[in-house]
């Protein structure tokens, strides 16, 4: 088991480019090592460090993810499809005993476990992490700071690694914390912009709030469960003989609340989701890789890893259901009316994540897996196919300044219309059978108002993405005369085109079970999952219901999806002024959607304004005025009472003593005046003497 | 050597500093070659103790013991634990850089400059080994002088301010202290008729629980003044501000450690009735909480870089003495190394801010901005000091952190409610420092003079950034060191810790905790 046992390796060699980039990048790469945001397109000859560069960094994935594929197919053949690598005890604690009695040590490991849900992953974090590391050779090739980008790059994905990797929260905490530093770093790339590092900023600070919860949700996991590893929690939940808190909220429904406002945080859920958006300061396969394909997707792995627990609370199940349905649609709104190409994506993605969420929430942990894995595909393909736009175009982001672009670079416009078809939910492709399950999942479990949300939501989706598609291919040529419009070098059409052919296929892997009518009811991925992620909602829900009902919403949601393309079509197919979403809406609507619901402003008033600034300033002034203010007044106070000291010690004490030897000085003065020191004035007085005495004895 | 080296790590930096005195005080770059091969050879001396060290031994090692007043029954006794170790080690390696980075910094007095630095080094090494509390007396005031003048020489503006402030708020604590010393030195004599100082016979005495409370106090206050504590912190923001950069390096690295030690080693376990009474231990986390919080929001407002970071301490500090005041392994042992370190990452923080002032001679934040342009190796060692700071896991925070909440929450659930604040408030002003001093344009045409960090600088850098990675990637050394000695204090304030909580003793059950032995 050569792979299996090499598993810790996988995140070791995105490690190692990333060192090598870290102390020899800028002899690699020595000129302009410092960011420039444009896109050039001059001839240039790329020396051969940056060659090198090109080399080792997509090397070091496409070897992750070699062995993440010998593990994962290794794995077939282990007991319980589970396999454990310990490389030490990271941290150890002193002997703790838990709520229920039990003496546990506290240990977290520096662990990898590979089971079919982190194979899922590793195979989605190292597959579009290659495709991406190889779109940037094009993409940044032009851009300075080659070199450090690449190093970020690989240091995220072996971070990413180490998360879907780690076999206990603590580890996987490491790797959690460790993607959000890389985000900042990349969102921040163009460092020498204010926008790129505000947002930069702002991402990771609202990550915080939700790390903070995930941090005391761990504390509380130990101290209920007495472990933090992830094979320890299903004994020790049956151990303890816990029960589902199905009538009130409990220890246990505290803990996954916590875990999941970490998760919100991550996943860029309501009300966490606003850094998201921002985060589109960062180069365009930053946004793929990161803040579409992988990190974000993090929150929904933990809560699907958690799933043992998470059953047991439905309290907190309805909370991230409620949560997920709610940031489905709300984020799709605004995604109606942004002008911004990478905007629209990202609201999409927050949507998309929501989805994701829903179906955590509604019990099907293992559909939530299968949108975050269809969607990596054609969310990934939508971001480079964005970012092949904009590089086609100089690097303008604004849809209203696109148009027509559909022959210009045809490989672009044909990959991303297969995106946005397959995000649109048209049936075959990746997005239909995973969105559909979610929506199938959300009707069988009885929750007709979630329902309703998302699959309204399905119908804005279709909207906006070929609102997205006829502004930029179709329609007149707004885009400004001076820019040449080149069709992007093959470095980056060959992941798109690869992305492509995952989204179109990608999704068979799970069928409906209406399928089985037609002889195409696959359920490989839902059986995959099974050994690792609790499946409440048991197989084939469908039965209760009969597949009528299932081929009814199906279509409902196809018909409703594909009125959204079309009005899409009808409203800027032939569009002249670039955008007629504000005729539409009216400006009122249009303005509180294209404002975000002025949800930022809001934010910054309360917590930025208020609760910081305002909490520092107020600090600031008791700290001087009154803290430092008292302890400089007992200085003035110990100097003013030194000065009376000195003043009656001077006047008084010392004046006393002084006006009393001045009192004797002028007593005595009389007399000093006879002691002259002149030795004829003492013979006179001596003769004046001796002569009066004489006369007074001589004449009596 | 083996029974003497503790004189021996103490005597080292005294000696350099007579070697130095003798020389000629123009020849300013053998004065630098002495202080600093006198520095480097305290560190030396100091590694021993790391080998020779067991931690199997719950007792003091390397004691000496030689009586020094016999009519107050004054003693010579050194002695270590672990809790002694890690500080001692960080002394040695603290002091050492501090004195390597003022290299080029100093130019006037340098003689003077050198030979406080290694007389302070010398008050500092005695403060964590005395076990005698009127020697530990003696070093606590002594170090204090040779502070105040680095202070008040070479500080900037308002030094002199600072200084004497500095001065006279830790004196006012010392006042204290020395009166419940006494109090307790007679009322010990009271009850065995031998006058002694030395600790573990006092922690024979038997004081009534009133009396416990007003010295714990004292002794309280005294450690407050110089961990610090909110409200008594505001002598801190001044010194670090005016101290020149060293002088900050080894405040923040070394000065303020020693009010943690002397909570753990006197406070709590010779007053542990007055230290485990409810109302003090609620007055003390919630004064931990106010600083964690309060320190952070009044960081986030400042303009001055030393500043921030000077308040940054008050918030860091805050976490420690939650940690210690939850009086639990989990607390006592993360607050502890927690203290080590803020002792590592915030000396990086104030060697970042000395590489530029060096240069441009400014301390405000907004005479910066855009640095990563130029300074690439800088930044980067300045990002991993602000990451290990806030926490980052990997970095040496996160351990500590964690380890203290981890006390916390086993005490009161409520404190880690509050002190994960301080998680995301933290990130708060460090991320808006390194965003307005390294990111953005370069927009001012001074700073066009700077440039990265030499080998020098990267030497001094280097070993911190190390030991926070050590302890950050595997911290096991460390809490083995820590497990007997916190056991000890644990026995003391709550004898029943542990059997009531049924975990083995690592003190009498002979058993140590199993996932430290491990391979």
């Amino acid at each position: 088991m050569f792979f299996l046992d090499s598993i810790w390796l996988i995140p070791v060699f995105p490690l190692i480019g990333a060192v090598i980039m870290l102390f020899f990048g800028r002899r690699l790469d020595p000129q302009n090592a410092h960011g420039h945001d444009g896109h050039g397109h001059g001839e240039h000859h790329d020396p051969p460090g940056k060659k090198l560069i090109s080399f080792i960094c997509p090397g070091m994935v496409l070897l992750s993810f070699i062995f993440s594929a010998g593990a994962i197919f290794e794995l077939r053949s282990v007991e319980g499809h589970s396999h454990e690598v310990v490389k030490f005890t990271w941290l150890a604690g002193l002997k703790t005993a838990t709520s229920s009695g039990a003496l546990v040590d506290f240990t977290a490991d520096w662990g990898y476990l590979l089971d079919p849900l982190s194979s899922v992953m590793i195979l989605v974090v190292t597959g579009v992490g290659f495709l991406i590391h190889v779109y940037s050779i094009g993409y940044m090739a032009h851009d300075g700071g080659y070199y450090r980008f690449f190093g970020y790059l690989n240091l995220f994905i072996f971070f990413m690694l180490t998360l879907v990797l780690a076999n206990n929260y603590l580890l996987l905490f490491v790797g959690w914390e460790g993607v959000g530093l890389c985000s900042y770093l990349l969102i921040g790339f163009y460092f020498h912009r204010k926008s790129a590092s505000n947002a930069a900023n702002k991402a990771f600070l609202v990550n915080r709030i939700g790390d903070a919860a995930f941090v005391l949700g761990m504390l509380l996991m130990f101290t209920t469960l007495g472990t933090v590893t992830f094979t320890e929690i299903g004994p020790a939940l049956e151990a303890g003989g816990i029960q589902a808190e199905t009538a009130g909220f409990g220890v246990l429904s505290v803990m996954t609340l916590l875990l999941f406002i970490g998760a919100a945080g991550k996943s860029a859920q309501l009300p966490l989701y606003v850094w998201l958006p921002d985060a589109m300061e960062g180069p365009t396969p930053v946004s793929a890789l990161i803040h579409a394909a992988t990190m974000v997707t993090a929150g929904v792995y933990m809560v699907a890893r958690s799933s043992a627990i998470y059953v047991l609370t439905p309290q907190t199940m309805t909370i991230v259901a409620v949560v997920g349905a709610l940031t489905a649609i709300f984020a799709a709104t605004i995604g109606l009316v942004q002008h911004d190409i990478k905007r629209v994506l990202a609201y999409s993605t927050v949507s998309q994540l929501g989805y994701m969420f829903l179906a955590c929430g509604v019990g099907a942990f293992w559909v939530g897996i299968f949108h975050l894995y269809t969607h990596a595909f054609f969310k990934a393909l939508l971001f480079l196919g964005s970012g092949s736009v904009i590089h086609a175009v100089g690097g303008e982001q604004d849809m209203r300044k696109m148009g027509a672009l559909r022959h210009k670079i045809p490989t672009t416009f044909r990959t991303m219309l297969i995106g946005a078809i397959a995000i649109a939910g048209m049936p075959g492709l990746a997005g239909f059978f995973s969105k559909d399950e979610i929506l199938w999942q959300v009707w069988s479990t009885h929750h007709p108002g979630l329902w309703i949300l998302g699959f309204i939501t399905a119908g804005f989706t279709a909207f906006y993405m070929f609102r997205l598609i006829y502004l930029t291919f179709f329609g007149n040529d707004r885009v400004d005369p001076g820019v040449h419009v080149h069709e992007s070098p093959r470095t980056m059409t060959i992941p798109l085109i690869a992305l492509a052919v995952l989204s179109i296929f990608g999704g068979w892997v799970a069928t409906p079970a209406a399928f089985a009518d037609i002889g195409l009811y696959v359920t490989a991925f839902e059986h995959y999952l099974e050994p690792a992620v609790a499946m409440p909602t048991a197989l084939g829900a469908g039965e209760h219901h009969g597949t009528g009902m299932e081929w009814l919403l199906m279509a409902a949601s196809v018909g409703l999806a594909l009125a959204g393309i079309f009005l899409a079509k009808s409203m800027f197919d032939r569009t002249r002024e670039g955008d007629a979403m504000q005729k539409r809406l009216g400006s009122g609507l249009h303005r509180l959607l294209y404002n975000k619901y002025f949800v930022d402003e809001i934010y910054d008033t309360l917590f930025v304004n208020g609760f910081a600034k305002g909490g520092g300033a107020a600090c600031s002034n008791f700290d001087a005025r009154v803290i430092d203010g008292g302890v400089n007044g007992a200085g003035w106070l110990t100097r003013l009472s030194s000065n009376v000291t000195i003043w009656w010690d001077t006047w008084i004490v010392d004046g006393s003593i002084r006006l009393m030897a001045f009192s004797i000085k002028c007593a005595s003065y009389p007399i000093r005046m006879l002691q002259t020191g002149m030795v004829q004035n003492y013979a006179f007085f001596l003769v004046a003497g001796v002569l009066v005495i004489l006369t007074y004895y001589l004449f009596p | 050597m083996k029974e003497h080296i503790l004189s021996i790590v103490w005597l080292t930096p005294l000696v350099g500093m007579f070697i130095l005195l003798l020389l000629p005080k123009e020849n300013k770059q053998l004065i630098r070659i002495v202080a600093n091969l006198a520095a480097f050879a305290g560190f030396l001396v100091s590694l021993p103790l790391v080998f020779w060290f067991d931690n199997s031994i719950a007792d003091y090692q390397f004691v000496e013991r030689v009586s020094w007043i016999p009519a107050l029954g004054v003693e010579y006794y050194l002695g270590i634990d672990g809790i002694s170790l890690l500080l001692i080690m960080l002394t040695t390696v603290v002091g050492f850089l501090s004195i390597l980075s003022s290299w080029t910094a100093i130019e006037e007095r340098v003689k003077e400059y050198y030979a406080f630095f290694l007389f302070l080094q010398a008050g500092m090494l005695g403060v964590f080994m005395a076990l005698d509390l009127f020697l530990f007396y003696v070093f606590w005031e002594i170090m204090l002088v040779p502070m105040y003048f680095i202070i008040g020489i070479w500080g900037h503006a308002r030094r002199l301010y600072a200084a004497i402030k500095f001065f006279l708020y830790t004196l006012a604590g010392s006042v204290l202290m020395l009166l419940a010393m006494l109090a307790l030195y007679f009322k010990h004599a009271e009850q065995f008729g031998v006058y002694t100082f030395a600790i573990e016979d006092l922690m024979r005495t038997q004081v009534p629980l009133d009396m416990q409370i007003w010295l714990f106090w004292g002794f309280f206050i005294a450690f407050a003044i110089k961990v610090p504590m909110f409200p008594l912190h505001t002598w801190l923001p001044d010194a670090h501000t005016e101290a020149p950069t060293a002088g900050s390096v080894i405040l923040a690295g070394v000065l303020l450690k020693m009010g943690l030690y002397g909570l753990v080693r006197f406070s709590i376990p010779l007053l542990p009735e007055a230290a485990s009474d409810a109302t003090t231990v609620q007055i003390i986390a919630v004064l931990s909480i106010i600083a964690i919080v309060y320190g952070a929001l009044v960081s986030l407002m400042q303009k001055n870089w030393k500043k921030l970071i000077a308040y940054s301490s008050v918030s860091h500090l805050g976490f420690c003495t939650l940690g210690i005041i939850a009086l639990n392994p989990n607390g006592i042992a993360g607050g502890i190394l927690q203290g080590l370190n803020h002792g590592l990452s915030t000396p990086l923080l104030f060697l970042v801010i000395g590489i530029v002032y060096e240069q441009r001679h400014a301390l405000e934040i907004a005479d910066y901005g855009g640095l990563a342009n130029r300074m690439p190796i800088y930044t980067t060692i300045f990002l991993i000091s602000i990451l290990a700071s806030m926490g980052m896991p990997g970095l040496n925070g996160f351990i500590g952190e964690f380890t203290i909440l981890r006390g916390a929450f086993e005490r009161d659930v409520t404190w880690a409610a509050f002190a994960v604040l301080g998680i995301v408030l933290g990130a708060a002003y460090l991320l808006w420092l390194f965003q307005r001093t390294m990111l953005g344009p370069m927009t001012n045409p001074k700073n066009e003079i700077l440039r990265d960090l030499n080998l020098r600088e990267i030497c001094v850098m280097a070993p911190l950034v190390l030991w926070c990675f050590w302890i950050g990637l595997y911290p096991k050394q460390h809490f083995a060191v820590l497990e007997k000695p916190v056991a000890r204090i644990v026995e003391r304030v709550d004898p029943e810790y542990y059997s009531r909580n049924g975990i083995p003793n690592p003190l009498t059950d002979g058993v140590r905790v199993a996932s430290l032995v491990q391979d």
